[in-house]
């Protein structure tokens, strides 16, 4: 038993995706290596097109795999079937996207509560639960602003708050700063270095933005579809 | 997860009193198209309907509806009489004599000549005068439209005199009859004088009216009417649906209406869908979002379902309550008096509407499921 395998919240081993098929045929992903381990902020980063949101979103069971071996948090993805599938990517993961994709329509404790909405809880105890997080993120006083009145670093607040509301174990991050300005978006990645991270936690942030890049336990280079470089600036934090 | 549903259809206003719009539309107008249908076909019976004081019509064996008949001979009125079960058997004589009134004005007119000594037949319900009056020699009893029609704008007024294919008579009442399906003024008379109006033939007996004894129903009485004397008979409920039957056969009405009501349908289905449909494209980053976070397929549909049921009742709800105050305010109209808006019609339009609803929602329902949860990231 390697000691280290508890800590991993994500492996994968010669991940290949591609899309199409003859002469449409693209290869995304040519043979993955990639681990993101718990108490660590990972982040991946590499070119524009070179597959990172690819990665994720296979690494987040939202897409198949073509080959090669996948482990989230300890449980094999090939293994799973569809229905499991979604059941665990409601309880374990969390997600953040650079188009925030709140509700319009709903307020932003709504929005914050819908993992737990989703997952069963009842709307008055999850809008609740979602108030008191967004208090943390300081949106104490937008509770119950609807996502049109606020901000850009505001809105990705309330994402972030939704993405951690269901405490998940796994926080998948794709470009969450790169519809905002500098300050905002250094103060969005503090926050996820800060509320996000704990040491059963890992999180995963595709960015390039190479001003956040501080923040990063380890970081993952990424060019047409493999990883070419892994460098651990910083160790991983422990309880 | 049915509260973000709701809110999701409600937020974008435009589309959601537009669908909202589209299902009260196509409510409307096909209660409004199959009421009127309806009460138009049930027309063609109004005046079997209006004689309550017998249950069996006896009549020329060719006869088909109300309008068609060839005299009966005096003898078969005594066959009729002599068929056991008949409690009574009277004479009603049925014309089309022109009515003219002193200030020249004229109209064709449903005449109905009632047994003179009985009176069955007569209007029972009366505006002004009593249906006795009849009783009075060359008195006929006029209904309120042909009232309108003959005297228009004058207030009701008994004792006016009019012509009746140049024989003079009085009027002693008005009635309320039922609205008949071409609109002639209807005239009722006794049996005697009603056969001189008619000038050519003298011998009118248009339909033997039966009241069957106590303990014989009007059906069993009608077959052995038919069986003994060769005759035609038909209950009252059997004549008004051989008559409806008749001028959906050879009318264009059915046609007319059902053109209305299929293009009705189609619009309603097409607007609505339409509108849905878009609302779907357009709220599809949403769905994305809730797939991407854990929420089900079976989930979704059920939102999408929760979406069009809502808009399709409220909808529904709005068009009922359109077509009710239509009805309403065309109810004492002369033109449309007795059309109402059938409970068949609202029953069997919100049927229909739940097919529209479900048909409006199955392309919305494709298009969440075969949504890829990873276009979020895009
Ligand atoms: N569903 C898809 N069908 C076809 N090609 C795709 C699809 N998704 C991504 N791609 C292609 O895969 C490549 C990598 O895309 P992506 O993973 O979004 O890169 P990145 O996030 O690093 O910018 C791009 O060339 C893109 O066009
Ligand atoms: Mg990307």
């Amino acid at each position: 038993m390697n000691p280290s395998s508890s800590s991993q919240a994500v492996r994968c081993l010669s991940l290949r995706k591609h899309f199409g098929e003859g002469e449409a045929r693209i290869e995304v992903l040519r043979g993955v290596d990639f681990q993101a381990e718990l108490g660590k902020l990972t982040f991946l980063v590499g070119p524009s097109g070179c597959g990172k949101t690819t990665l994720i979103s296979v690494i987040a069971g939202l897409l198949d795999p073509s080959a090669g071996d996948l482990e989230v948090l300890n449980e094999n993805h090939g293994r799973m079937k569809a229905q499991e599938r979604i059941l665990f990517r409601r309880r374990n993961l969390g997600f953040v996207f650079q188009q925030y994709n709140l509700l319009p329509s709903l307020t932003a404790a709504e929005n914050a509560a819908v993992p737990l909405m989703a997952d069963g809880v009842k709307r008055g105890l999850a809008v609740k639960k979602a108030t008191a997080l967004l208090d943390r993120l300081g949106l104490a006083d937008k509770a119950a602003s609807m996502p049109r009145f606020l901000s850009g670093g505001q809105q990705q607040r309330v994402a972030l708050a939704r993405a951690l509301v269901h405490e998940p174990r796994l926080i998948i991050c794709d470009e969450p700063t790169a519809a905002l300005d500098h300050k905002t978006g250094e103060s969005v990645m503090g926050l996820l270095a800060s509320a996000a991270l704990s040491p059963d936690r890992a999180v995963v942030v595709v960015t390039h933005d190479n001003r956040v890049f501080h923040h990063a336990h380890t970081i993952a280079h990424m060019d047409d579809g493999i990883i070419t470089q892994v460098e651990t600036p910083k160790p991983a934090l422990t309880s | 997860m049915n509260f973000i549903a709701l809110r999701m259809l409600m937020t974008d206003r435009a589309k959601y009193f537009g669908l909202i719009f589209a299902f009260a539309f196509s409510t409307f107008l096909l209660q409004n198209q199959i009421s009127i249908f309806c009460g138009i076909m049930q027309r063609t019976g109004s005046q079997i309907r209006d004689v309550t004081d017998a249950e069996v019509w006896v009549m020329d064996r060719y006869t088909e509806y109300f309008e068609q008949t060839k005299a009966l001979k005096d003898t078969d009125l005594t066959r009729v009489r002599s068929v056991p079960g008949v409690d009574y058997a009277v004479r009603l004589f049925k014309g089309n004599p022109t009515a003219r009134t002193l200030a020249g004005k004229f109209a064709s007119t449903f005449t109905l000549g009632v047994d003179d000594s009985t009176l069955v037949g007569a209007p029972r319900q009366m505006l002004l005068g009593k249906w006795e009056n009849l009783r009075e020699s060359n008195s006929i009893i006029m209904d309120k439209a042909g009232y309108a029609l003959l005297f228009p704008g004058e207030p009701f007024e008994l004792g006016r005199v009019l012509e009746l294919n140049d024989h003079k008579v009085t009027l002693v009442g008005i009635s309320n009859a039922s609205a008949p399906f071409v609109s002639f003024p209807v005239i009722h008379a006794r049996y005697s004088e009603a056969i001189n109006f008619q000038g050519r033939e003298r011998n009118q007996l248009s339909y033997v009216l039966v009241r069957p004894q106590p303990g014989v129903t009007a059906e069993e009485l009608a077959r052995r009417i038919e069986k003994e004397t060769g005759l035609k008979a038909r209950t009252t409920a059997e004549f008004i649906w051989d008559c409806v039957i008749y001028y959906m056969k050879n009318t264009g009405i059915p046609v007319n209406f059902g053109i209305t009501i299929i293009v009705a349908l189609i619009v309603g289905l097409a607007v609505s869908g339409q509108t849905f449909y878009m609302f779907t494209v357009e709220n599809l980053r949403q769905f994305g979002a809730l797939k991407a976070i854990g929420v089900t397929n079976s989930r979704l549909v059920g939102m999408v379902l929760l979406q069009a049921v809502v808009a399709g009742a409220i909808g529904y709800a709005i068009g009922t309550g359109m077509a009710a105050a239509f009805f309403q305010a065309t109810l004492h109209g002369m033109a449309t008096r007795g059309i109402i808006l059938m409970w068949q019609a609202v029953v069997s339009v919100g049927l229909l509407m739940s097919v529209v609803v479900v048909a409006v929602s199955l392309l919305s329902v494709r298009k969440v499921i075969v949504l890829e949860p990873a276009s979020v990231f895009r």
